[in-house]
């Protein structure tokens, strides 16, 4: 199939490229942007594991065509540390909310999203949120428990590397 | 401890929460190749012809192999090397690849599959355990003991024949209980991937989602007839393994042996259904226990027979099989114990092992009778257990050493955090306490193949920097191999964890490890870690004495310094010194586990150097409307040895305890016929993500955790093991938390809506509330193989031969 040309913006920087017209956003992140951090467990919606933020939603992106992204803003993992880590990966990273981490780059974006939107969710409205990544490590307590940690740190203006 | 014990982020943290971790599909190599293999539709079958000149010819396609180009078998345990990378002949399961297509992108791959011809003559299937007693003919496997019985095992540990019946004569009470434990799959995220490639020099390299690189390492020099030491095995970290990743793989055979034929690098990842159909997890087991007791709650023996569905191939089935029985006796004393196991070959995607392998399913019929037990003769559940604990420092039935158990304070911990004296029996309806212990391994005594070299090796470089750099074969599954190897070393040499760099899970480059299975990483890594440090630790101890004018063994390495008595110096300088001293810096340790007392043929499955202990508590509440069962609280306690890091600890049980609650509530490897105009074929009836239940975030109760701390000398400072025993109470207890809440028994897993319903409406009816098996087939187990226990002056040995369990 002839590649088709397409624009967007993945972590703050233009992207232009072009593709075969049928992958879907996941690929061309991994594939053709050479963002690997965002992962894959199904490719059918299911397991959350490729979840990024699409104009600051959560989104599946195993599911969503690249073409539908012209001129939309992505955000995978790969956009939240710079010199320093997010609080959530931060958070994450001391609480034991990664054990494998291969669920985890989903979960980060997921919760972004959700702490994005409510300052200090309690601890159902995180289960809630993140109730479509699936993780099979942690039994999910020590994530819930990272994102309230995360939302504290980012309330009180905490940083930590 | 300066390290081990306190709470500190996993040293590959920052890598896991960056997305930097790389995992094999991660992995893009320059001119890279993909591949997709193609798989039987039919689960019994014959190749009568295979037609792959128009997938040849399909542009873009590189390469395309058939079962033609692999004529030498491989398999994970010695004695059942029985599969090939592509089937050459006989397909026996749906799934079982046949032929593969390399070509220059996944979807051309794929495409190109579907113009393989593939003329099948099919044969007859089996389904069940049933019908493989029952059905000789046609054989899964020519090398089955007997039809398509793969293997029997039989023991008696007694001064005699029938002992175990005489123990059973003497109790004031025999149970005898069927049990079935349904198969299910272990449910990585991260779905496998290989990379293969040849490297400059000729040599074939191979990254994989691999928890056994090194069992890889050798599979490949056997398929591919290549010297090892042409052939290096990396192991990416996993993306979850639980088990899943433990055996050898078709397509790692299959990747290694299209790169070395292309010079170019070849990727496969497989896709999810295909990991459902690989599958190698747990073993669907029926159990019958009959238990003798007396009247004051002593047990006086056990004789357990379990009938294993295998499916398709040997796997660890050997193993696996033997596990089903041989921990019974860690946990309770038992004064005899006869133990009878088979394992079949059915035409569905072959298990192997999942964590707690080939244990959770006895423990869960052990647990549930003693349970039925404590209730008949009038006692506590809890005191029950206690009073029949095994002693530390002993020698059980079967001849394994147990040696410190924390048992006792694991059940006293969850009997008093949920608050369970004044709670069971007490709830009312609708809501209940169920308790359950178990026991596992730290790590199996015996390697997979035999030998007497080390289990692990660790080897460890120093230069003038004061760089410390760890290498061994140890495999990062997510579980913190990486995290437990820095943390000793720093605890030895007095530095942070933060400042040694591991460079675990490469064949070509790290000393061996057997890999992250049998929960032995800790122990066994830990101990030739311990080993490697201590060298290292004198001669930089004798360097610096000599600088700070002090006795070597007077100085203490601590905070990055190596000090006495006001007189120190950095950890770096006293490197220095000991490299201006002995010249360049390192250390290896190896790890042997001691030898096992048992001296019977099969004693080699069962010793580990530790046992770790479990307790737990579940909360159930069931609405006998539906039978809908919710879980609000889980209380559990693991005697860990000693804590290395608490943070991953906790992971592990919490973990555990999600795991198996999954399997006790939903997740089960279940398998349906397709109608005869479609094959018949067995296919797996949910192999997606969304009808293969598990638990979410959602459904996760609240987990109270305790960390029970009873050194083991066996150990690295005294640490067990932590992934995989905390699953093995959790399903007993769910069982006993129903009963104790609705008033029936559910003697099968997973325990769904709809089977409470059916004993609740049992109940209603006035017949016995009870869903499970209800009958156990005709096994043809062996003559028992007659081992006398310690106390009834055994040595160790067999008085009296069984000819098939010689066969080990």
């Amino acid at each position: 199939m002839k590649p088709v040309p397409l624009s967007l913006r993945v972590n703050g920087e233009e992207q232009a490229i072009s593709f075969a017209p049928y992958k879907t956003l996941l690929e061309v992140l991994r594939e053709d942007l050479n963002l690997t951090g965002t992962k894959h467990g199904c490719e059918l919606g299911e397991c959350g594991a490729c979840a990024v933020l699409i104009d600051g939603e959560p989104q599946l992106a195993c599911l969503v065509l690249a073409l539908e992204c012209e001129g939309r803003s992505v955000e995978t993992v790969e956009g939240l540390a710079g010199a320093v880590l997010h609080p959530l990966q931060a958070a994450f990273a001391d609480l034991g909310a990664a054990q494998c981490g291969y669920c985890t780059p989903g979960i980060l974006m997921t919760a972004k999203a959700l702490l994005e939107k409510e300052k200090s969710p309690s601890k159902e409205r995180i289960r809630e949120a993140i109730s479509g990544n699936l993780c099979r490590c942690t039994g999910y307590q020590q994530i819930v428990e990272a994102i309230e940690e995360a939302a504290q740190r980012l309330a009180t203006g905490r940083r930590a590397e | 401890m300066k390290v081990l014990g306190k709470p500190r982020r996993r040293v590959d943290g920052r890598a896991k929460v960056t997305g930097q971790t790389r995992f094999a599909d991660d992995i893009v190599l320059p001119r890279m190749l993909h591949m997709k293999l193609l798989r039987s539709p039919h689960a019994h079958a014959l190749i009568e012809e295979i037609d792959v000149e128009k997938a040849r010819a399909c542009p873009g396609v590189h390469l395309v192999l058939t079962g033609k180009d692999f004529p030498i078998t491989y398999g994970i345990l010695p004695v059942t090397q029985d599969e090939y990378p592509l089937a050459p002949q006989h397909v026996r399961y749906v799934g079982d690849p046949v032929a593969a297509v390399v070509a220059k992108d996944e979807q051309t791959a794929a495409e190109a599959l579907d113009l393989i011809a593939v003329k099948y003559q099919v044969l007859p299937t089996l389904s069940t355990p049933e019908e493989a007693l029952e059905t000789a003919e046609p054989r899964i496997h020519a090398y089955s003991e007997r039809g398509n019985i793969h293997r029997l095992q039989a023991f008696e540990f007694a001064q005699k024949e029938n002992g175990v019946d005489e123990a059973l004569g003497k109790a004031d009470h025999v149970f005898e209980d069927l049990f079935f434990y349904e198969g299910n799959t272990h449910l990585p995220i991260e779905q496998h991937a290989t990379v293969a490639a040849v490297d400059p020099d000729g040599k074939l390299t191979l990254w994989s989602s691999t928890q056994v690189p090194h069992y890889v390492h050798r599979s490949l020099a056997r398929v591919l007839q290549l010297p090892p030491a042409r052939i290096r095995v990396i192991a990416a970290p996993n993306g979850g393994g639980f088990g899943g990743k433990c055996d050898v793989c078709n397509h790692e055979m299959v990747a290694g042996k299209a790169a070395l034929m292309l010079g170019r690098p070849v990727k496969i990842c497989l896709n999810r259904e295909e990991v459902f159909y690989m599958h190698r997890g747990r073993h669907p087991v029926l159990m019958k226990f009959r238990t003798g007791v007396t009247k004051e709650g002593k047990l006086t023996g056990m004789h357990l027979q379990t009938l294993a569905d295998g499916g398709a191939y040997g796997s660890y089935g050997v193993a696996s099989t033997f596990y089903t029985g041989a921990l019974q006796t860690v946990t309770y004393e038992l004064p005899r114990y006869k133990f009878e196991a088979a394992r079949v070959f059915t035409n569905k995607p072959p298990c192997g092992p999942k964590r707690g392998h080939g244990t959770p399913q006895p423990r869960f019929g052990q647990e549930i009778q003693l349970d039925k037990i404590a209730e008949r003769i009038g006692m506590d559940p809890a005191e029950l257990r206690l009073k029949n604990l095994v002693k530390a420092n002993s020698l059980t039935a079967n001849w394994l050493k147990v040696g410190s158990i924390g048992l006792e304070q694991c059940i006293r911990e969850v009997v008093a955090r949920s608050d369970w004296k004044k709670r069971f029996r007490k709830s009312g309806f609708g809501k209940g306490l169920g308790l359950a212990c178990g026991s596992y391994l730290c790590g199996a005594g015996l390697p997979i193949y035999w030998n007497k070299m080390p289990q692990s090796g660790v080897q460890i470089l120093l230069d003038r920097s004061g760089q410390v750099t760890v290498f061994c074969g140890a495999t990062e599954i997510g579980q913190g191999s990486d995290d437990v190897l820095a943390a000793i070393v720093a605890e030895v040499l007095g530095i942070d964890p933060f400042d040694i760099r591991c460079v675990t899970g490469d064949t070509g480059i790290t000393p061996v490890d057997l890999g992250s299975y049998s929960s032995r990483v800790t122990v066994m890594m830990g101990n030739a870690a311990i080993q490697a440090a201590e060298k290292l630790k004198k001669l930089i101890a004798e360097a610096a004495a000599e600088q700070l004018e002090v006795l070597p063994d007077k100085l203490t390495f601590s905070n990055g310094q190596v000090f006495f008595d006001g007189k120190a110096l950095p950890f770096a300088e006293a490197v220095r010194a000991a490299e201006e001293k002995f010249g360049t810096l390192g250390a290896v340790g190896s790890y042997v586990p001691p030898r096992a007392p048992g001296r019977f043929k099969g004693a080699g499955v069962g010793p580990s150097p530790a046992y770790s202990y479990t307790a737990c508590v579940v909360e159930a509440h069931v609405d006998p409307a539906t039978g809908w069962i919710s879980v609000p609280k889980i209380w559990i306690a693991h005697d860990i040895g000693r804590t290395i890091n608490p943070v991953l600890a906790r992971g592990q049980v919490e973990g555990s305890v999600y795991m198996g609650l999954s399997e006790a509530l939903m997740e089960e490897s279940a398998f349906r016929r397709l109608p005869p105009k479609l094959s018949s074929a067995l296919v797996h009836k949910m192999p997606s993500l969304l009808e293969y239940k598990s638990l979410t975030s959602l459904d996760m109760p609240e987990v109270d955790t305790v960390l029970v701390e009873d050194p083991d000398p066996n150990c690295p400072f005294g640490a067990k093991e932590v992934g995989q025993g905390p699953l093995l109470p959790v399903m007993p207890a769910v069982a006993n938390a129903i009963y104790d809440a609705v008033g029936v028994r559910i003697d099968e897993l997973p325990i769904t809506p709809d089977k409470v319903l059916k004993a609740l409406q049992l109940k209603a009816a006035g017949k016995a509330p009870r869903v499970g098996p209800d009958r156990f087939p005709a096994v043809p187990y062996p003559e028992p193989l007659v081992v006398p226990p310690p106390w009834e002056g055994g040595d160790g040995k067999e008085i009296k031969r069984n000819d098939a369990a010689a066969v080990v």
